[in-house]
């Protein structure tokens, strides 16, 4: 258990540099997860935590630096690209799920057409998912008739279908009332409390204090501060103490 | 003068196997031209610079020359090659070509406006790119281009009428027949016109239908999206 | 004796072509005209003419433009009235764009907000005044791009004319091919001066579109 290769970190991000364009977004942002471990990533509008986060997924290519997951070199051009997201599950804050499908064909469709998994073990492995996330009586319906946090926690499930070794999200509650909200965050901490390694970006702060492991505080594409949920209580830096006061 | 219509109406079975012969061509050619159109479609916005290219040009030649020169060329051109098709294969040939190119571009702007977001979602889940225009872009795009496919086809099927110019027994054709026999132009182009018109009639009622049929967003939301 | 495709060919092909645009052009002012007329009567505040107009358009739509030329050609002499193959051409092709034409500038005309109608009618313009002084200019912008998209219908379709033996560029190529029997080349030749003609207007038409859409973000 303590030998050198379990405690690899799962995600490893070494001096990544991200331009669009002639505007630079992300200037140097390093950061490990170990295996089971929750980071969260916190900081301002347009500070480059999305950026980041879709760099891990290889959605962006990075200008420089160095990206590992799961053994993945995600900054290497050549990787293939099905291996990466067969280990990475992603959810984004509009839900896309695939509104001419139900939610059991939204969850089976990458199951059987990626790991060609035969039907019947899929539709087991969506029932399942859909307990998971407590949405067992929706497999049948469509997702223009389920609410914005059913909806939310049904992509969750169809990313979680694909067993994957680590799941990011992003500002996944943002387009939720604060009543939808709570429902979609019980299934993270339940994720959690399972021991799935996680990047979560989020605006919930008494959630992101809860559930971190290790907390990011990101400001202007660089990473200001990091540490422990409580880093929160006692800021280092101006802008992370003022960030703090705004939205606690 | 007066009209007489009855030298027209009793020769009612040509008129009948042209209408019949007329639908052909035009079910035909839009099963075959939307299989066509879509492929092109998908070979234009694809990141091989070849394919993409080959399909700009096939779209642009075909909707920037007129139907009958391209009926022409491919008939007596076919012919002087060696090839010798029947005239109703030929025009089938030549309606699909013409129709995918219209459907390529309709097709395209059906792909185009599937939001970002559904791409990239297929993509994290680990779908390849021809996985993800068949089990996630292809439906809504249909969906959404559905009402100008439907003008399309219908385009389609009074464009067939083109093809009496190489002798296909269309109901144009077979007008043409009638009227050289009968010396009653005016009444057989009146006649026929009428049965074209029902035709497209029909052919709009139908496409509604299936779209009900298929599209069961538009049958529970009763409207187009 | 035959001979195979030159330059006597080609000069006959470009004569072609020049009564190929000029039953363009009178296809698109005769048509202009009706479209115009049409689509004014499409938004009347008159049930009947409005119903007449949209009438008109469904029926035109529904029936084949070949039909139509051979109506005009072989019909309108059956009733008396003699015409020249240009003549039933023009008259066909004006029935036709003006039914298609009609129904688009109705969707440009009605695409001008509600507010510029009202304002029109605060001004006490009269009816006639509002329309050709306020609402129909700006109407012309949104319609151009698509208008000008709809002449490369109109010229390739003037290609219909050729059966009613109007020797316009697609009869030329036929007239040609019949006597040196080289169909490829000449077919060939045939639909590359109608490319020259069309795409031209196709990529100004997809210009105006995009310059129209960028306008339009920006206001
Ligand atoms: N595709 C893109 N093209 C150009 N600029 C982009 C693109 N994506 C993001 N940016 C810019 O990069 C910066 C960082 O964006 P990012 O989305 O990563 O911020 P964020 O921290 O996630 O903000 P938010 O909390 O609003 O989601 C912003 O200034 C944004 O405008
Ligand atoms: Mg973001």
């Amino acid at each position: 258990m303590n030998n050198a290769t379990e405690n690899k970190p799962v995600i490893v991000l070494r001096d990544v540099e991200k331009s669009f364009g002639q505007v630079k977004v992300l200037h140097g942002v390093s950061f490990e997860v170990q295996r089971g471990q929750v980071t969260v990533l916190i900081g301002r509008s347009g500070s480059g935590k999305s950026t980041a986060l879709r760099c891990i997924d290889r959605l962006e290519t990075v200008n420089a630096g160095y990206i590992e997951v799961c053994g993945h070199v995600v900054t290497d051009p050549a990787l293939e690209l099905r291996k990466l997201r067969l280990d990475v599950g992603i959810v984004f804050q509009s839900y896309n799920l695939f509104p001419h499908l139900t939610i059991g064909q939204n969850i089976m469709l990458a199951p059987r057409s990626v790991k060609n998994l035969p039907k019947t073990e899929t539709v087991e492995l969506a029932r399942a998912c859909l307990e998971q996330v407590g949405l067992g009586d929706k497999f049948d319906a469509y997702p223009e008739q389920l609410s914005g946090g059913q909806q939310q926690r049904a992509a969750i499930a169809r990313s979680l279908a694909m067993q994957p070794k680590v799941m990011l999200f992003d500002e996944v509650t943002s387009a939720l009332d604060p009543e939808l909200t709570g429902e979609v965050l019980k299934v993270i901490e339940r994720l959690a409390a399972g021991g799935m390694t996680m990047v979560i970006v989020t605006h919930e702060m008494n959630f992101a204090r809860r559930i971190a492991d290790q907390l990011v505080f990101m400001h202007q594409g660089k990473i200001w501060e990091k540490g422990p949920g409580a880093i929160l209580d006692a800021p280092q830096t101006p802008e992370l103490q003022r960030f703090a006061a705004q939205e606690l | 003068m007066s009209f007489d219509f009855s030298p027209i109406f009793d020769r009612w079975p040509m008129l009948l196997s042209g209408a019949l012969m007329t639908m052909l061509l035009a079910t035909a050619a839009t099963a075959l031209g939307f299989v066509i159109g879509t492929l092109c479609a998908v070979g234009r916005n694809s990141s091989y610079r070849a394919a993409s290219a080959i399909c700009a040009v096939y779209v642009e030649t075909i909707r920037n020359t007129p139907f009958l020169v391209q009926i022409f060329l491919i008939f007596f051109g076919l012919s002087t090659l060696g090839f010798t098709l029947g005239a109703v294969t030929v025009a089938i040939l030549a309606l699909t070509i013409n129709v995918g190119a219209y459907t390529g571009e309709i097709m395209r702007a059906g792909f185009n406006s599937v939001h970002s977001g559904q791409w990239e979602a297929a993509e994290c889940l680990g779908l390849s790119r021809l996985q993800t225009y068949w089990h996630v872009v292809l439906f809504p795009a249909v969906e959404r281009v559905y009402p100008s496919l439907t003008s399309q086809f219908i385009l389609l099927m009074l464009a067939s009428s083109i093809t009496s110019q190489i002798s296909v027994p269309e109901l144009t054709g077979n007008a043409n027949f009638i009227q050289g026999v009968s010396f009653r132009p005016l009444e057989t182009y009146l006649v026929i016109g009428v049965i074209y018109f029902a035709l497209s009639v029909v052919m709009r009622q139908a496409f509604n239908g299936i779209g009900m049929l298929i599209f069961p967003r538009r049958r529970r939301l009763g409207t187009a999206l | 004796m035959v001979s195979s495709f030159g330059t006597i060919h080609i000069q006959f092909l470009l004569e072609g072509a020049v009564w190929t645009i000029i039953l363009s052009a009178c296809a698109f002012i005769g048509g202009g005209v009706m479209g115009l007329i049409i689509a004014l009567m499409r938004i009347s505040p008159v049930w009947t003419v409005r119903t007449f107009a949209a009438a008109y358009i469904q029926l035109v739509q529904g029936i084949p433009l070949l039909v139509l030329m051979f109506t005009g050609f072989f019909g309108l002499p059956a009733i008396g009235v003699p015409v020249s193959p240009l003549m039933a051409a023009t008259i066909s092709m004006t029935v036709w764009v003006g039914a298609y034409l009609g129904e688009f500038w109705r969707g440009s005309l009605e695409a001008v907000p509600k507010s510029q109608w009202e304002a029109a009618e605060c001004l006490a313009l009269s009816r006639a005044q509002r329309m050709f002084k306020v609402i129909i200019p700006q109407a012309v912008r949104n319609a151009t791009p698509g208008t000008v998209g709809f002449m490369v219908q109109i010229i390739k379709n003037t290609s219909l004319a050729s059966a009613v033996s109007f020797v316009d560029l697609t009869r030329a190529g036929q007239l040609i091919n019949n006597s040196i029997f080289e169909p490829f080349i000449t077919f060939v030749a045939v639909a590359v001066i109608y490319f020259l003609l069309c795409f031209p207007l196709s990529v100004l038409s997809r210009r105006l579109e995009r310059r129209m859409a960028r306008g339009m973000a920006k206001a």
